[in-house]
Order: structure tokens, then C-alpha cells, then sequence
């Protein structure tokens, strides 16, 4: 088994959730306009996948095989309840601003993909490493994609003018086309680092 | 006629996929082949037009606030509406089981075409996504109705054009980075900003 602290970093850069594997594209896009619904975001989803990840884990060998499914579809949605209830006592603004997309966590493929083909096979110290680690290296992208677009789009960065007040601002960048061509460049990057090539 | 604006603003100008990003996993999966990319598009269509007036019902007769008056008037003071993730994904997960076993015994191709990527509906985005939208927008039962049918419809035909993109895409040389996810999102990008010359449209 590789070592604790190989499961925490390998999804950061060489097996990151979002730019390698392609999995939680969708929040990846519509939470990054700015930076603070991208950090709260990253903050839900990677206490979701660690949860989620060691509650699957201990519950490796009791859940019937024919229902994991619905079982891990359980414990999942459970938490994300969890999740949107206290955002929405504790930071009601943020929480408007995600709108649909905390309850969105429920379907994020990288929560299922982690308990689907990791949690279910090793032991609870462990999944809770990798859900840590893909939490994080989920949030890496996000905040990365989250600044570019904050950055462009208003001239700020978590709220502070960076560009001078005549900077008019690049509405493209807050809009749908932008964070696809922002996400889609930094696959690039990132892959050009690695020198992953995908088929 | 107010029916078909909600259409034309549901396929057109706030298309489930290139303005809200709703099923990008499957979006990227299985759209390297037309085919494929078809008989996805049309399980979304069915399972979406399914499971919004489902769960519209069960939001309106079970979770609402006030929504359980119809048994008894002193239950009005409920509110169940923290439960709606829950019920939601499951209703969905069962219509999805319920899809495949209809398509293995009358389309069987399909159904060995759709494989793997038939119970990936469940966790599709777009599917939860619908419900949560006709929720947070306050639709009725047939505005809900015409909004999951044609959230499909917009959903299908931008998978089933970036399957024809891709085809292309393969014969041309890119840079190794940028093959595979990286083109596919620019793609996307600008498939999206097409698609935003619609949002001028008065309705």
C-alpha cells in the first residue's frame, strides 16, 4: 500500500481529481467566479469526501454488494444535508450565492468515484488520506480558476482592487464561455507539467 | 405560447450544460462517439422529463412548508423541506433503475451501448440539478414538466455537437497537453459563447 503521505499528495498535481481524472467538472465551473464561493465550496467538498470516504470505509464490510450504491447514495446525501444546513446558518450569503450547487455535491462524481473505488477496498486511516487529499487537490484547481476569474473579470482578488479603478473589468470571464476556456487552459498547463497525454 | 418561451429559454438561452455546467462529467465521457452521445442524450431526455414533475410532486404534497396540510390541517406548521436532497436523489435513482430495465428488455443495442454510463445518470448533475432549479424557481406541475423535456433537449443537443467536434478534432495535431479534456473544454468555451448570441432574444 503506498505510503500515508503518497495518498495525501498524489491528487494535488499527478492524479488530480479534476484535471486528470475529469471528475466534478460541473462545481469546478459554476462556483469560480470569485474566490470566496470557490474557498467555501472547496471547504464543503473536501469535509463531504473525507467523511463520506471514512464512513464508507467502516462500513466496508457490512454493505451488501447488490446496494452499495444506494448505501454510499445514503451516506453521502446525509452529509451534504449536514453541510447545507450549517452554511445556511452561518454563512446565508455565500450559501444564496452556491444556490443549487451545495446540493449538487450529492451527484459531484469525485465524492462517489472516491468511495466507489477507493474507500471500498481499504482500510478507514487510509480512505480518510485520499479524501483529504482529493478535497484538496479539488480545491487547488477551483481556487486557481476562481482567482484567473476573479482577477480578469473585476480586477480584484477576494474582494481587494488589485488593477487600477480604470480597469473596466472583462465581462467574459464571469460568464459561462470564460470558465470553460480558463478550466481548459489550465489543463493544459497542468498536463504540460506532468506530461500526462491523454489517447 | 408562455409554455414555449420557457422551452426556448430552457434548450437555448440558459441551456443546462453551456450556461449552468450541469452534467459536465458524462459530458466529457461519452462524447467521443455521435452514437453514444445520442442514446445518453435521449436517457437524459426521458429521465429528466420523469423525475421534475416527480419530485415536483413530492416537494409540493410532502416537503413544503405547509405542505402536509392536505392530511391534516394542524400539520401546517411542518416543514420537511431539509429532506428535499434525500428524496430527491432517490427518486431519481429509482426512475434511473427503472430506465434500464425498460431499455434492456425492449432496446437491448442501447442498452449494451449505453452500458457503464446508464446508472452514471444518477449521479448526473443535470438530473438533480433540474429538480433543484424547478424548486428554487417555483414552477408549477406543467411548466416543470415542459422545463425537465426540453432542459434534455438542450442538454442532448450540446452533447451530440461536441460528438461531432470531437470526430473531427481527431485529425487534427494539437499540442499533448491539450488533447483530450484540455481541447474539449476550449471547445466548450466557445460552443457556450455561441450559444450566448440566444440571450438577447426578448421572451
Amino acid at each position: 500500500m503506498a505510503s500515508a503521505k503518497k495518498l495525501v499528495t498524489d491528487p494535488f498535481s499527478d492524479n488530480n481529481p479534476i484535471t486528470v481524472q475529469a471528475l466534478g467538472v460541473c462545481s469546478a465551473l459554476a462556483v469560480t467566479v470569485s474566490l470566496q464561493p470557490a474557498i467555501v465550496m472547496t471547504l464543503a467538498l473536501t469535509f463531504v469526501v473525507t467523511a463520506s470516504n471514512l464512513i464508507i470505509s467502516l462500513l466496508r464490510k457490512v454493505i451488501p454488494g447488490g446496494i452499495r450504491m444506494i448505501v454510499e447514495m445514503a451516506v453521502i446525501a446525509s452529509l451534504v444535508i449536514v453541510t447545507d444546513q450549517l452554511l445556511k446558518a452561518y454563512l446565508f450569503d455565500v450559501s444564496k450565492q452556491l444556490s443549487v450547487f451545495v446540493g449538487l455535491i450529492i451527484t459531484n462524481c469525485i465524492v462517489m468515484g472516491r468511495a466507489e473505488a477507493f474507500a471500498l477496498q481499504n482500510p478507514p486511516k487510509a480512505s480518510l488520506l485520499d479524501g483529504l487529499g482529493n478535497g484538496v487537490g479539488y480545491g487547488i484547481i477551483l481556487i486557481s480558476v476562481a482567482a484567473v476569474r476573479e482577477f480578469f473579470g473585476f480586477g480584484t482578488l477576494y474582494g481587494f482592487k488589485i488593477l487600477p479603478e480604470a480597469y473596466m473589468g472583462n465581462g467574459l470571464a464571469l460568464l459561462a464561455p470564460g470558465a470553460f476556456i480558463v478550466l481548459g487552459l489550465l489543463i493544459w498547463i497542468q498536463r504540460s507539467f506532468n506530461k500526462f497525454v491523454e489517447e | 405560447m408562455e409554455y414555449l418561451n420557457l422551452a426556448i429559454k430552457a434548450i437555448f438561452i440558459e441551456n443546462i450544460l453551456l450556461a449552468y455546467f450541469l452534467g459536465m462529467c458524462s459530458f466529457l465521457a461519452c462524447s467521443k462517439k455521435v452514437d453514444t452521445a445520442t442514446g445518453l442524450g435521449l436517457a437524459v431526455i426521458f429521465v429528466l422529463t420523469i423525475t421534475v414533475p416527480t419530485n415536483w410532486a413530492i416537494n409540493n404534497f410532502l416537503l413544503k412548508p405547509g405542505a402536509l396540510s392536505w392530511i391534516n390541517p394542524s400539520f401546517a406548521s411542518v416543514d420537511l423541506s431539509f429532506l428535499s436532497l434525500i428524496c430527491f436523489i432517490a427518486t431519481i435513482a429509482s426512475m434511473v433503475q427503472l430506465v434500464e430495465m425498460v431499455l434492456d428488455k425492449f432496446f437491448p443495442p442501447l442498452y449494451h451501448a449505453l452500458g457503464i454510463f446508464l446508472p452514471l445518470i444518477t449521479v448526473n448533475c443535470s438530473i438533480l440539478g433540474g429538480s433543484l432549479f424547478m424548486v428554487e424557481r417555483d414552477y408549477s406541475v406543467v411548466e416543470s414538466t415542459v422545463y425537465g423535456f426540453s432542459s434534455g433537449i438542450g442538454w442532448l443537443l450540446a452533447i451530440v455537437s461536441m460528438a461531432a467536434i470531437r470526430k473531427k478534432l481527431r485529425y487534427s495535431h494539437l499540442p499533448d497537453g491539450l488533447k483530450g479534456l484540455g481541447i474539449t473544454m476550449v471547445m466548450t468555451g466557445l460552443m457556450a459563447m455561441a450559444f450566448m448570441c440566444f440571450s438577447g432574444i426578448d421572451l
